[in-house]
Protein backbone atom coordinates (compact mmCIF):
# COMPACT_ATOMS: atom_id res chain seq x y z
CA UNK A 1 0.00 0.00 0.00
CA UNK A 2 2.78 2.40 0.96
CA UNK A 3 4.46 2.04 -2.45
CA UNK A 4 1.28 3.13 -4.25
CA UNK A 5 0.80 6.07 -1.88
CA UNK A 6 4.40 7.18 -2.39
CA UNK A 7 3.89 7.08 -6.16
CA UNK A 8 0.69 9.15 -5.87
CA UNK A 9 2.39 11.74 -3.65
CA UNK A 10 5.38 11.84 -6.05
CA UNK A 11 3.05 12.74 -8.90
CA UNK A 12 1.24 15.33 -6.76
CA UNK A 13 4.50 17.10 -5.90
CA UNK A 14 5.69 16.80 -9.49
CA UNK A 15 2.49 18.42 -10.68
CA UNK A 16 2.85 21.27 -8.19
CA UNK A 17 6.46 21.79 -9.34
CA UNK A 18 5.16 22.09 -12.90
CA UNK A 19 2.54 24.61 -11.78
CA UNK A 20 5.26 26.62 -10.03
CA UNK A 21 7.38 26.50 -13.17
CA UNK A 22 4.42 27.80 -15.16
CA UNK A 23 4.05 30.75 -12.77
CA UNK A 24 7.82 31.33 -12.94
CA UNK A 25 7.61 31.56 -16.73
CA UNK A 26 4.50 33.73 -17.12
CA UNK A 27 5.35 36.15 -14.30
CA UNK A 28 3.98 38.81 -14.86
CA UNK A 29 6.12 40.74 -12.33
CA UNK A 30 9.46 40.10 -10.66
CA UNK A 31 8.05 39.42 -7.13
CA UNK A 32 5.73 36.81 -8.69
CA UNK A 33 8.71 35.00 -10.14
CA UNK A 34 10.60 35.10 -6.83
CA UNK A 35 7.54 33.71 -5.04
CA UNK A 36 7.35 30.88 -7.58
CA UNK A 37 11.07 30.13 -7.09
CA UNK A 38 10.67 30.10 -3.30
CA UNK A 39 7.77 27.67 -3.55
CA UNK A 40 9.84 25.50 -5.88
CA UNK A 41 12.57 25.32 -3.23
CA UNK A 42 10.09 24.16 -0.60
CA UNK A 43 8.49 21.62 -2.94
CA UNK A 44 11.88 20.19 -3.87
CA UNK A 45 12.58 19.64 -0.14
CA UNK A 46 9.37 17.62 0.01
CA UNK A 47 10.49 15.66 -3.06
CA UNK A 48 13.88 14.83 -1.48
CA UNK A 49 12.32 13.71 1.82
CA UNK A 50 9.89 11.52 -0.12
CA UNK A 51 12.80 10.04 -2.09
CA UNK A 52 14.49 9.29 1.24
CA UNK A 53 11.38 7.38 2.37
CA UNK A 54 11.28 5.45 -0.89
CA UNK A 55 14.98 4.52 -0.71
CA UNK A 56 14.71 3.75 3.06
CA UNK A 57 17.70 5.98 3.78
CA UNK A 58 18.01 8.96 6.10
CA UNK A 59 21.06 10.27 4.24
CA UNK A 60 18.92 12.64 2.16
CA UNK A 61 17.95 14.59 5.27
CA UNK A 62 21.15 16.68 5.19
CA UNK A 63 20.55 17.64 1.56
CA UNK A 64 17.01 18.73 2.42
CA UNK A 65 18.25 20.85 5.33
CA UNK A 66 20.85 22.52 3.09
CA UNK A 67 18.26 23.30 0.41
CA UNK A 68 15.92 24.75 3.06
CA UNK A 69 18.66 27.10 4.31
CA UNK A 70 19.94 28.13 0.87
CA UNK A 71 16.40 28.69 -0.38
CA UNK A 72 15.53 31.00 2.48
CA UNK A 73 18.78 32.98 2.25
CA UNK A 74 18.54 33.39 -1.52
CA UNK A 75 14.90 34.54 -1.37
CA UNK A 76 15.76 37.13 1.25
CA UNK A 77 18.84 38.27 -0.71
CA UNK A 78 16.91 38.71 -3.97
CA UNK A 79 14.09 40.58 -2.18
CA UNK A 80 16.64 42.83 -0.50
CA UNK A 81 18.15 43.52 -3.91
CA UNK A 82 14.71 44.48 -5.27
CA UNK A 83 14.07 46.74 -2.30
CA UNK A 84 17.37 48.60 -2.15
CA UNK A 85 19.25 47.82 -5.35
CA UNK A 86 22.00 46.46 -3.14
CA UNK A 87 22.41 43.41 -0.92
CA UNK A 88 24.96 44.61 1.63
CA UNK A 89 24.84 48.33 2.26
CA UNK B 1 -1.17 0.42 11.62
CA UNK B 2 1.91 2.61 11.31
CA UNK B 3 1.70 2.13 7.55
CA UNK B 4 -1.82 3.59 7.49
CA UNK B 5 -0.70 6.63 9.51
CA UNK B 6 2.29 7.21 7.20
CA UNK B 7 0.08 6.90 4.11
CA UNK B 8 -2.50 9.29 5.54
CA UNK B 9 0.11 11.90 6.50
CA UNK B 10 1.84 11.62 3.11
CA UNK B 11 -1.42 12.08 1.23
CA UNK B 12 -2.40 15.00 3.47
CA UNK B 13 0.98 16.70 2.97
CA UNK B 14 0.98 16.08 -0.77
CA UNK B 15 -2.51 17.49 -1.22
CA UNK B 16 -1.70 20.61 0.82
CA UNK B 17 1.43 21.23 -1.27
CA UNK B 18 -0.66 20.79 -4.43
CA UNK B 19 -3.32 23.18 -3.10
CA UNK B 20 -0.65 25.79 -2.34
CA UNK B 21 0.66 25.57 -5.89
CA UNK B 22 -2.88 25.70 -7.33
CA UNK B 23 -3.37 28.90 -5.32
CA UNK B 24 -0.20 30.26 -6.90
CA UNK B 25 -1.75 29.75 -10.35
CA UNK B 26 -5.40 30.61 -9.72
CA UNK B 27 -5.32 33.84 -7.73
CA UNK B 28 -5.64 37.08 -9.69
CA UNK B 29 -3.02 39.31 -8.02
CA UNK B 30 0.32 38.99 -6.24
CA UNK B 31 -0.97 39.68 -2.73
CA UNK B 32 -3.57 36.91 -2.98
CA UNK B 33 -1.06 34.52 -4.53
CA UNK B 34 1.18 34.92 -1.49
CA UNK B 35 -1.40 33.23 0.78
CA UNK B 36 -1.08 29.79 -0.83
CA UNK B 37 2.67 29.19 -0.54
CA UNK B 38 3.10 30.78 2.91
CA UNK B 39 0.40 28.69 4.58
CA UNK B 40 -0.71 25.61 2.70
CA UNK B 41 2.79 24.63 1.60
CA UNK B 42 4.19 24.97 5.13
CA UNK B 43 1.55 22.62 6.53
CA UNK B 44 2.10 20.23 3.62
CA UNK B 45 5.82 20.10 4.43
CA UNK B 46 5.02 19.46 8.10
CA UNK B 47 2.79 16.53 7.07
CA UNK B 48 5.47 14.93 4.89
CA UNK B 49 8.22 15.43 7.48
CA UNK B 50 6.11 13.93 10.29
CA UNK B 51 5.30 11.01 7.98
CA UNK B 52 9.04 10.54 7.50
CA UNK B 53 9.59 10.54 11.30
CA UNK B 54 6.85 7.93 11.83
CA UNK B 55 8.18 5.83 8.95
CA UNK B 56 11.78 5.70 10.16
CA UNK B 57 10.84 5.26 13.83
CA UNK B 58 8.16 2.58 13.59
CA UNK B 59 8.55 0.75 10.26
CA UNK B 60 12.33 0.83 9.65
CA UNK B 61 12.98 1.00 13.42
CA UNK B 62 15.90 3.43 13.32
CA UNK B 63 14.42 6.11 15.61
CA UNK B 64 15.00 9.50 14.03
CA UNK B 65 13.47 12.81 14.98
CA UNK B 66 15.81 15.19 13.17
CA UNK B 67 13.15 15.96 10.55
CA UNK B 68 11.60 18.15 13.25
CA UNK B 69 14.52 20.53 12.62
CA UNK B 70 13.38 21.20 9.03
CA UNK B 71 9.78 21.64 10.22
CA UNK B 72 10.79 24.24 12.81
CA UNK B 73 13.11 25.94 10.33
CA UNK B 74 10.35 26.23 7.73
CA UNK B 75 7.84 27.46 10.32
CA UNK B 76 10.26 30.22 11.33
CA UNK B 77 11.42 31.23 7.85
CA UNK B 78 8.16 31.06 5.84
CA UNK B 79 6.68 34.25 7.39
CA UNK B 80 10.00 36.09 7.03
CA UNK B 81 10.35 35.38 3.32
CA UNK B 82 6.65 36.20 2.85
CA UNK B 83 7.23 39.51 4.60
CA UNK B 84 10.23 40.32 2.42
CA UNK B 85 8.27 39.44 -0.74
CA UNK B 86 5.25 41.58 0.15
CA UNK B 87 7.54 44.47 1.15
CA UNK B 88 9.27 44.41 -2.23
CA UNK B 89 5.86 44.14 -3.95
CA UNK B 90 4.63 47.25 -2.14
CA UNK B 91 7.90 49.02 -2.98
CA UNK B 92 7.35 48.24 -6.68
CA UNK B 93 3.71 49.46 -6.40
CA UNK B 94 2.21 46.27 -7.78
CA UNK B 95 -1.46 46.61 -8.73
CA UNK B 96 -3.86 44.80 -6.45
CA UNK B 97 -6.98 43.03 -7.65
CA UNK B 98 -9.93 45.34 -8.30
CA UNK B 99 -12.29 45.38 -5.33
CA UNK B 100 -9.46 45.21 -2.77
CA UNK B 101 -10.57 47.30 0.16
CA UNK B 102 -8.34 49.59 2.19
CA UNK B 103 -5.70 50.22 -0.48
CA UNK B 104 -5.30 53.74 0.94
CA UNK B 105 -3.88 52.12 4.09
CA UNK B 106 -0.65 51.58 2.17
CA UNK B 107 1.82 54.38 2.81
CA UNK B 108 4.54 55.36 0.38
CA UNK B 109 8.08 54.58 1.44
CA UNK C 1 10.48 44.00 29.99
CA UNK C 2 13.81 42.63 31.19
CA UNK C 3 16.97 42.34 29.11
CA UNK C 4 19.45 40.92 31.62
CA UNK C 5 19.36 37.32 32.74
CA UNK C 6 19.55 36.59 36.47
CA UNK C 7 22.36 34.10 35.86
CA UNK C 8 25.48 35.94 34.84
CA UNK C 9 27.07 32.88 33.19
CA UNK C 10 23.98 32.28 31.02
CA UNK C 11 23.09 35.54 29.25
CA UNK C 12 20.25 34.08 27.13
CA UNK C 13 18.79 30.96 28.78
CA UNK C 14 16.22 30.05 26.13
CA UNK C 15 18.62 30.47 23.22
CA UNK C 16 21.04 28.15 25.04
CA UNK C 17 18.27 25.58 25.48
CA UNK C 18 17.39 25.88 21.78
CA UNK C 19 21.03 25.40 20.73
CA UNK C 20 21.33 22.35 23.00
CA UNK C 21 18.20 20.75 21.53
CA UNK C 22 19.26 21.57 17.95
CA UNK C 23 22.68 19.97 18.56
CA UNK C 24 21.10 16.77 19.87
CA UNK C 25 18.60 16.69 16.98
CA UNK C 26 21.31 17.26 14.36
CA UNK C 27 23.34 14.35 15.71
CA UNK C 28 20.19 12.29 16.33
CA UNK C 29 21.59 10.81 19.55
CA UNK C 30 21.57 11.40 23.29
CA UNK C 31 24.81 9.68 24.27
CA UNK C 32 26.85 11.18 27.13
CA UNK C 33 29.49 12.62 24.80
CA UNK C 34 26.94 14.56 22.77
CA UNK C 35 25.16 15.74 25.94
CA UNK C 36 28.42 17.19 27.30
CA UNK C 37 29.57 18.70 23.97
CA UNK C 38 26.08 20.15 23.39
CA UNK C 39 26.03 21.72 26.85
CA UNK C 40 29.48 23.27 26.31
CA UNK C 41 28.44 24.69 22.92
CA UNK C 42 25.10 25.91 24.27
CA UNK C 43 26.89 27.93 26.94
CA UNK C 44 29.88 29.06 24.85
CA UNK C 45 28.09 30.24 21.67
CA UNK C 46 25.77 32.82 23.36
CA UNK C 47 28.83 34.19 25.18
CA UNK C 48 30.82 34.53 21.95
CA UNK C 49 28.05 36.26 19.99
CA UNK C 50 26.89 38.49 22.85
CA UNK C 51 28.99 41.55 21.77
CA UNK C 52 27.55 41.45 18.21
CA UNK C 53 23.90 41.56 19.21
CA UNK C 54 21.59 44.14 20.64
CA UNK C 55 20.05 42.91 23.90
CA UNK C 56 16.64 41.35 23.28
CA UNK C 57 13.83 41.06 25.85
CA UNK C 58 13.77 37.74 27.69
CA UNK C 59 10.79 35.41 28.02
CA UNK C 60 9.53 35.99 31.55
CA UNK C 61 6.59 33.56 31.58
CA UNK C 62 7.88 30.28 30.08
CA UNK C 63 4.73 28.24 30.78
CA UNK C 64 2.51 30.83 29.17
CA UNK C 65 4.90 30.89 26.20
CA UNK C 66 4.53 27.12 25.73
CA UNK C 67 0.73 27.39 26.00
CA UNK C 68 0.70 30.21 23.46
CA UNK C 69 2.88 28.14 21.11
CA UNK C 70 0.45 25.22 21.28
CA UNK C 71 -2.48 27.58 20.63
CA UNK C 72 -0.68 28.98 17.57
CA UNK C 73 0.08 25.47 16.29
CA UNK C 74 -3.61 24.55 16.61
CA UNK C 75 -4.56 27.77 14.79
CA UNK C 76 -2.08 27.01 12.00
CA UNK C 77 -3.82 23.67 11.46
CA UNK C 78 -7.36 25.08 11.33
CA UNK C 79 -6.32 28.17 9.36
CA UNK C 80 -4.62 26.05 6.72
CA UNK C 81 -7.72 23.98 6.11
CA UNK C 82 -9.73 27.22 5.92
CA UNK C 83 -7.30 28.75 3.40
CA UNK C 84 -7.28 25.52 1.37
CA UNK C 85 -11.06 25.78 0.96
CA UNK C 86 -10.78 29.48 0.06
CA UNK C 87 -8.18 28.69 -2.61
CA UNK C 88 -10.23 25.87 -4.14
CA UNK C 89 -13.51 27.82 -3.92
CA UNK C 90 -14.74 30.47 -6.37
CA UNK C 91 -12.18 33.27 -6.76
CA UNK C 92 -14.79 35.92 -7.56
CA UNK C 93 -16.39 35.62 -4.14
CA UNK C 94 -13.19 36.45 -2.21
CA UNK C 95 -13.03 39.88 -0.60
CA UNK C 96 -9.33 40.81 -0.30
CA UNK C 97 -8.45 43.83 1.80
CA UNK C 98 -5.61 45.70 3.47
CA UNK C 99 -6.24 46.29 7.19
CA UNK C 100 -4.26 48.46 9.59
CA UNK C 101 -3.99 47.05 13.12
CA UNK C 102 -2.86 49.44 15.88
CA UNK C 103 -0.20 47.84 18.09
CA UNK C 104 0.31 48.12 21.84
CA UNK C 105 3.69 46.38 21.70
CA UNK C 106 6.69 48.66 21.62
CA UNK C 107 9.81 46.53 21.16
CA UNK C 108 10.82 45.10 17.76
CA UNK C 109 11.19 41.52 18.96
CA UNK C 110 7.59 40.97 20.16
CA UNK C 111 6.33 42.81 17.05
CA UNK C 112 8.33 40.42 14.85
CA UNK C 113 6.84 37.41 16.64
CA UNK C 114 3.34 38.89 16.29
CA UNK C 115 3.87 39.55 12.57
CA UNK C 116 5.08 35.97 12.05
CA UNK C 117 2.09 34.48 13.89
CA UNK C 118 -0.27 36.67 11.88
CA UNK C 119 1.39 35.45 8.66
CA UNK C 120 0.94 31.81 9.62
CA UNK C 121 -2.64 32.00 10.91
CA UNK C 122 -6.13 32.71 9.52
CA UNK C 123 -6.10 34.04 5.97
CA UNK C 124 -3.81 36.97 6.72
CA UNK C 125 -0.26 37.98 5.75
CA UNK C 126 1.52 40.78 7.58
CA UNK C 127 2.92 43.33 5.15
CA UNK C 128 4.52 46.27 6.88
CA UNK C 129 5.01 48.02 10.21
CA UNK C 130 4.23 51.75 10.21
CA UNK C 131 5.97 54.07 10.71
CA UNK C 132 8.69 52.38 8.63
CA UNK C 133 11.77 52.01 10.88
CA UNK C 134 14.19 53.31 8.22
CA UNK C 135 12.40 56.68 8.02
CA UNK C 136 12.79 57.38 11.75
CA UNK C 137 15.72 59.32 13.12
CA UNK C 138 18.08 57.11 15.18
CA UNK C 139 16.81 56.82 18.74
CA UNK C 140 13.44 58.35 17.91
CA UNK C 141 10.46 56.43 19.28
CA UNK C 142 7.15 56.54 17.38
CA UNK C 143 3.98 57.24 19.40
CA UNK C 144 1.80 54.57 17.85
CA UNK C 145 2.80 51.70 15.60
CA UNK C 146 0.54 50.00 13.08
CA UNK C 147 0.76 46.60 11.46
CA UNK C 148 -0.48 46.50 7.87
CA UNK C 149 -1.94 43.10 7.00
CA UNK C 150 -3.41 41.68 3.80
CA UNK C 151 -6.55 39.59 4.28
CA UNK C 152 -7.66 37.02 1.72
CA UNK C 153 -11.35 37.06 2.66
CA UNK C 154 -12.46 39.91 4.93
CA UNK C 155 -15.76 39.48 6.77
CA UNK C 156 -15.68 42.14 9.47
CA UNK C 157 -12.71 44.46 9.88
CA UNK C 158 -13.30 45.36 13.55
CA UNK C 159 -13.81 41.73 14.52
CA UNK C 160 -10.54 40.71 12.83
CA UNK C 161 -8.63 43.47 14.63
CA UNK C 162 -10.16 42.42 17.96
CA UNK C 163 -9.27 38.76 17.34
CA UNK C 164 -5.65 39.59 16.57
CA UNK C 165 -5.37 41.87 19.58
CA UNK C 166 -6.92 39.53 22.16
CA UNK C 167 -5.81 36.16 20.78
CA UNK C 168 -2.23 36.87 19.73
CA UNK C 169 -1.09 40.23 21.07
CA UNK C 170 -2.30 40.01 24.69
CA UNK C 171 -0.42 36.75 25.48
CA UNK C 172 2.77 38.23 23.94
CA UNK C 173 2.44 41.27 26.17
CA UNK C 174 2.05 38.95 29.14
CA UNK C 175 5.02 36.75 28.12
CA UNK C 176 7.44 39.67 27.70
CA UNK C 177 5.83 41.79 30.45
CA UNK C 178 5.74 44.99 28.44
Amino acid sequence: MLDTVILIVFSMIGLSLLLNLWRLLIGPTVPDRILALDTMYINSIALIILFGIKMVSSLYFEAALLIAMLGFVSTVAVCKFLLRGDIIE
Amino acid sequence: MAEIIVSFLLLLGGSFILIGSIGLIRMPDFFMRLHGPTKATTLGMAGILIASIVYFSFIVEQPSVKEILITIFLLITAPISGYMLIKSAIHHRLESHEGTKGCDNIEED
Amino acid sequence: MRFQSRLSWLPTPFRSLLLFIVWLLLNNSYSVGHLILGAILAIAIPWLILPFREPQPLILRPWLAIRHMLLVLYDILTANIQVAFLILGPVKRLRPAFVKVPLDLTHEMPITILASTVSLTPGTVSAEVYPIPETLAPGELPEQRYLLIHVLDLKDEQELINTIKTRYEAPLKEIFQC
